[in-house]
């Protein structure tokens, strides 16, 4: 699959910022190392705005033709993309509101803040499930057809949001041992998920070249692909990746993704130096960024039987 | 009404003849037009709706060479429309035929990430996505004589390898030859349901040639071969 920076922007920046208001919401509910006071909770309502903006803007960069990209907001009985903008869409009056109240009420933990500020974190939890099922549904790729999509999806973004939370507390000079506790764990879950899912789609599986010529007791082989050069689905769909250049990439995706992040978040919280609260920012993000890099240049279209791979 | 293909690998003989006939009929008809890049150039590419690939199947000697048009399928469950945002693809409920409507359209590309068959190609120049339509602006066309009212990949088929038909019609010409022929779908278990069908070769018996009388002259030219000198 080709690795669209706009897709990857997308699926990184909105599951982030969803991810940062959901915990805003729950740190917020049961006042989690003292709550969220008004000044951090705008910080982090901005920062959560601020990444859905980006990956819903990058989103339309991927569009060919965007004069049309108000119409996708019309088929939400049946596409998971359309579901997906709807509640996009809607997070915002939410969470603008949520921003809004607490700037001029400070009422970050009072019943009309805390009402807003689930519903915000609710609706972006739910349109990181759509953004998953977009993936999840295509029975055409099946790296992507699994339910560890929109489960790795939450993780993600949940991990990103609470390692942007506790490293927001910590730049702001407030407790965040509860905080740290929490991104840690997050990172190590978003660790061990995304270990599943490698293992889950390590070996070639579904249709082979026989399925798909239909030649089924003999063994098939391309002898020509028909074109001269490369077609619209040879650009689309055939990357792929060496699997000995796959595992020194996933290597770093683990190291900048969760090993850094986990380490940086404990020596800033030991030491109280504020540049490993920022490294923690920048590795988690860049980490899951080459994260979902991976996700989409690993996923392998069944149109490629038709280009000669035996089995995808 | 369930209107489709029926291709028969038998007959095939790979020339590209439906995939020139569609380009030329399609570049100029209601999705038009099917934009070259490069045409000339050291990288021609461009849109086309119908592509023919060429496979070997089975290991020497008991191999062969099959020729294999792929167009749109026209699936029963056409998950290209189902993922569509924007409405832009549909299926007619009147004979089954996937349509793109261009006006709609946005440019995602996620219809041809639903697609298993490849037959959905995005037009870099208009931004949209573009796709074979089954010619139904000639399979409906009242002004053209009613034997012309086919798609042209069927119509200019120098095999007679494709045929045209309503699938849902068991007395059909194109559902008697999957019905005789043991015509097959491609992928089946991915559950598209995909209306076109393709028609296995058959299974000749193979001509002797061991036992072949030899001919007169060939035996002239034998003896003659043995009795002069080199």
């Amino acid at each position: 699959m080709h690795p669209a920076l706009a897709v990857i922007f997308l699926t990184l920046f909105s599951g982030g910022g969803f991810g940062i208001m959901a915990l805003t919401a729950i740190i917020n509910d049961f006042q989690i190392d003292g709550g969220l006071n008004p000044l951090q909770t705008m910080v982090a309502v901005i920062l959560s705005l601020v990444f859905v903006s980006i990956g819903m803007l990058s989103s339309t960069a991927h569009l060919a033709n965007p004069k049309n990209a108000w119409r996708a907001f019309t088929r939400w009985r049946t596409s998971w993309l359309a579901r997906e903008g709807v509640f996009a869409v809607l997070y915002y009056p939410f969470a603008f509101a949520y921003l809004v109240w607490v700037f001029f009420t400070a009422g970050t933990q009072d019943t009309v803040g805390l009402i807003l500020a689930n519903l915000a974190g609710l609706i972006g939890l739910i349109t990181i499930f759509c953004q998953g099922m977009i993936y999840a549904v295509l029975r055409t790729i099946r790296q992507w057809n699994t339910a560890l999509v929109p489960a790795n999806f939450y993780v993600m973004g949940l991990a990103i949001g609470a390692t942007i939370l506790a490293a927001e507390r910590m730049i702001m000079g407030a407790p965040a041992l509860t905080l740290v506790g929490i991104a840690l764990g997050l990172l190590v879950a978003a660790a061990v998920m995304k270990g599943i899912y490698y293992f889950w789609i390590s070996r070639p599986n579904g249709p082979t070249i026989r399925t798909a010529t239909g030649f089924n007791r003999s063994t098939v082989r391309i002898l020509d692909q028909g074109h001269t050069f490369g077609t619209f689905l040879t650009e689309e769909f055939g990357h792929t990746l060496p699997s000995a250049k796959a595992r020194s990439i996933k290597f770093m995706m683990y190291i900048f993704a969760f090993i850094i992040p986990v380490a940086a978040l404990v020596i800033g919280f030991l030491t109280g130096q504020m540049f490993f609260a920022w490294l923690a920012i920048v590795s988690v993000v860049f980490g899951i960024g080459v994260e979902r890099w991976l996700f989409f240049v690993e996923a392998q279209h069944v149109i490629n039987l038709y280009h000669g791979r035996q089995q995808c | 009404m369930r209107l489709g293909l029926v291709i028969d690998l038998d007959t095939c003989v790979g020339c590209h003849a439906c995939a020139v006939a569609c380009k030329e009929w399609n570049t100029s008809g209601t999705t038009a037009p099917l934009t070259d890049y490069d045409p000339y150039g050291a990288k021609p590419s461009g849109v086309w709706f119908n592509r023919i690939r060429h496979f070997e199947i089975g290991d020497y000697p008991y191999n062969k060479t099959i020729n294999f048009p792929m167009s749109c399928m026209h699936c029963e469950n056409a998950e290209c429309v189902t993922v569509c945002p924007t409405g832009a693809s549909y299926k007619r409920a009147e004979d089954g035929i996937v349509l793109v409507d261009q006006n709609k359209c946005m440019g995602c590309n996620y219809c041809s990430w639903a697609c298993p068959y490849g037959a959905r190609e995005l037009d870099r120049v208009s931004g949209t996505m573009k796709k074979c339509t089954l010619c139904i602006d000639r399979i409906y066309d009242m002004e053209i004589p009613e034997e012309e009212r086919q798609p042209a990949c069927v119509l200019t088929c120098p095999a007679h390898a494709r045929m045209y038909g309503d699938l849902d019609d068991a007395e059909s010409p194109v559902s008697r030859a999957v019905r005789d022929r043991g015509g097959y779908q491609l992928m089946p278990e991915l559950n598209y349901n995909p209306t076109n069908h393709y028609l296995p070769p058959r299974v000749h018996a193979p001509i002797p040639t061991e036992e072949l009388k030899k001919k007169a002259v060939r035996k002239v030219k034998e003896w003659v071969n043995r009795v002069v000198e080199r």
